[in-house]
């Protein structure tokens, strides 16, 4: 397993290098450059500080400098942002939008699991009927409808979490931020579980399970659950870049110093290092989980070989 | 939505429309639907004012009879109701035209590809391969990016652009299956090229699975719209979008909250709406999942 892990996390190398290739062509057909939007700049001015970060050099020798440069870890200078290294600003933000999208993740397990597990086992029950309708709304939400409406009631009607703002991480301002994250994972979650666990409850090993005298909640805990969690677990990656769409939304809605907000205001700005920069740290993140979560669902079925 | 339900091999469609009929959601959600698309159609109609007119005497004013302003005004003084409706037009109609684009691209790579297969399939697939791998919202943001700013055809293009993989997949795996039939061969011998057989052959045999998948395709889109909106990549001032009215609105709730609750609703009414719309159709055409 733990070579099949490599040999995965190599292949990641040349479809980590497509996605920066394309994006670093595609990014430079845009008109105007980072330095456009200054109207004060006399052109001289403007032309040395192109040639001061390279930018009067012919496309593909810069092209080369920068993936030359990435293979260092080096994401170059922001051009927006004097005086700060992409890699700075990634170092400030990340560790914000990873604590965001990590515990979303792990609520939409602590919370859609049991859901999905509590609905199958009452199938066309109220409670069922209520988890479904409940789950069918929370997937067709977008994070930018629920989050502001959950900081209206919450944070202004009610009073008792903050509306926006970090504060190096205290636990009351994550509360929000998190929950509007994880709203329709937990949906998609419990939804999984439910259709699975109803199928797997029908199966019969459960059956032999139960004719050997096991109590319910042994048959449903070791015998069903386990597989009936591998549809979740496919579901991670997804929910994963989910996760890192999302921030991006929930960042802007809650006023998050994270990455998110690099990610558009250099695209405005075309501040090129940024946005490839961010590009290469989200690509990266999505193909690992995607990676874990193949590892995952290996150690949950054992039917799955790693050749 | 009459004609996702036209029959189009009698016995299938006959099903699913009778499958269709027998649920309430589906009534309901096709009604608020319905009711959306009047709204948005002669909505603006009835009230005195434009969506770009600044009514100077009523800044910021909460919902009231007086004045007409049913709905309140924003900062500037501008109708809400009458811009709500208005971005509500401009989503349907963006959402519209960019599952649009995206069907006829993804119809015409799908068929291109699962006709001619071999190397020709290979490569195209796994371009499509490559692209699902990418996370789209970059994608979406760097080509919202690359026009000028607030330009609406280069918007749909955009949002277009990357609606269309799921669509080529679904149509190539209908044209791999339909390229052995006997029809297509007897085609092949008539010495029909194979441009022709594609257009009249090979496209009105999948239109089915097309036209159900177009309509999980269109809320998509107009999320996507409100989505770029939102980040203020999308519709520009003065025009609005639902996305860019939520926006404003969350920065004002703490004074003005009609302008977050008004716009966020009819969004979520409209992809609410949608999404029980599609999960019916879902269901009506494989009758195994209850």
């Amino acid at each position: 397993m733990f070579r099949y892990a490599v040999r995965r996390c190599v292949g990641m190398l040349p479809t980590l290098f497509v996605i920066v290739t394309l994006a670093f062509f595609v990014i430079r057909l845009a008109p105007g450059g980072p330095f456009d939007e200054e109207q004060t700049l006399p052109p001289e001015v403007k032309a040395n500080l192109e040639a001061a970060y390279g930018l009067d050099r012919p496309l593909h020798e810069q092209y080369l400098r920068y993936v030359a440069g990435l293979l260092r870890g080096d994401f170059g200078p922001s051009f927006r942002m004097r005086d700060v290294g992409v890699s700075e600003l990634i170092a400030r933000g990340l560790p914000v939008s990873l604590t965001l999208g990590v515990s979303a993740l792990l609520l939409a397990l602590l919370v859609g699991i049991p859901l999905g597990v509590l609905a199958a086992l009452r199938e066309r029950s109220i409670t069922d009927h209520g988890v479904t309708l409940l789950s069918s709304l929370a997937i067709a939400l977008p994070a930018f409808v629920s989050g502001p409406l959950l900081a209206l009631v919450f944070g202004l009607y009610l009073d008792v979490l903050p509306v926006a703002g970090w504060e190096s991480g205290q636990p009351r301002y994550l509360v929000l931020p998190v929950v509007t994250l994880a709203l329709p994972m937990i949906a998609y979650v419990a939804r999984l579980t439910r259709g699975s666990l109803i199928e797997v409850m029908r199966a019969s090993f459960v059956r032999t399970a139960r004719a050997k005298g096991i109590p319910e909640s042994q048959v449903i805990r070791r015998h069903a659950l386990r597989p009936a969690l591998l549809p979740v677990v496919s579901y991670l990656g997804p929910a994963a870049a989910f996760a890192v769409t999302g921030s991006l939304v929930v960042e802007t809605v809650f006023g998050l110093p994270g990455t998110g907000r690099y990610l558009v205001q250099g695209a405005i700005n075309r501040d090129y290092t940024l946005v490839m920069g961010m590009i290469v740290v989200y690509g990266s993140l999505t193909l690992l989980c995607n990676l874990l979560a193949d590892l995952i669902y290996g150690w949950l079925d054992p039917r799955v070989r790693y050749e | 939505m009459s004609e996702v339900a036209t029959p189009i091999e009698s016995g299938l469609w006959t099903d699913v429309w009778q499958r269709l009929r027998r649920r309430r959601s589906v009534h309901a959600a096709a009604g608020v639907l319905a009711l959306l698309v009047f709204l948005a159609w002669i909505g603006p109609a009835l009230s005195p004012h434009a969506y770009d007119a600044l009514d100077w005497e009523r800044m910021g004013a909460p919902p009231q009879l007086e004045a007409a302003h049913w709905l309140g005004t924003d900062r500037l003084g501008r109708d809400l109701f009458v811009r709500t409706l208005h971005a509500l037009r401009l989503s349907l109609l963006i959402g519209l035209l960019a599952a649009l684009v995206s069907v006829l691209i993804g119809i015409t790579w799908g068929a291109v590809a699962g006709y001619f297969g071999g190397r020709v399939d290979a490569v195209m697939m796994r371009t499509v391969d490559v692209l699902y791998s990418l996370p789209y919202v970059f994608i979406v943001i760097v080509l919202a990016s690359l026009f000028e700013r607030g330009s609406l055809a280069a918007l749909f293009l955009a949002i277009g652009a990357v609606g269309w993989l799921t669509m080529a997949r679904i149509v190539r795996g209908q044209t791999l299956a339909l390229r052995r039939r006997e029809f297509i061969e007897a085609a092949i011998a008539c010495g029909a090229g194979s441009g022709s057989i594609l257009v009249r052959h090979v496209v009105p045999n999948v239109i089915g699975p097309v036209v159900v998948y177009a309509t999980l395709t269109v809320p998509q889109m107009i999320l996507f719209e409100s989505f770029l909106s939102f980040l203020g990549l999308g519709v520009q001032e003065p025009l609005a979008s639902l996305g860019s009215l939520i926006n404003d609105g969350a920065r004002e709730m703490e004074s003005a909250p009609w302008l977050l609750v008004f716009p966020a609703g009819v969004l979520m009414l409209l992809l609410v709406s949608f999404s029980v719309l599609g999960d019916g159709l879902r269901d009506a055409l494989d009758p195994r999942a209850e």
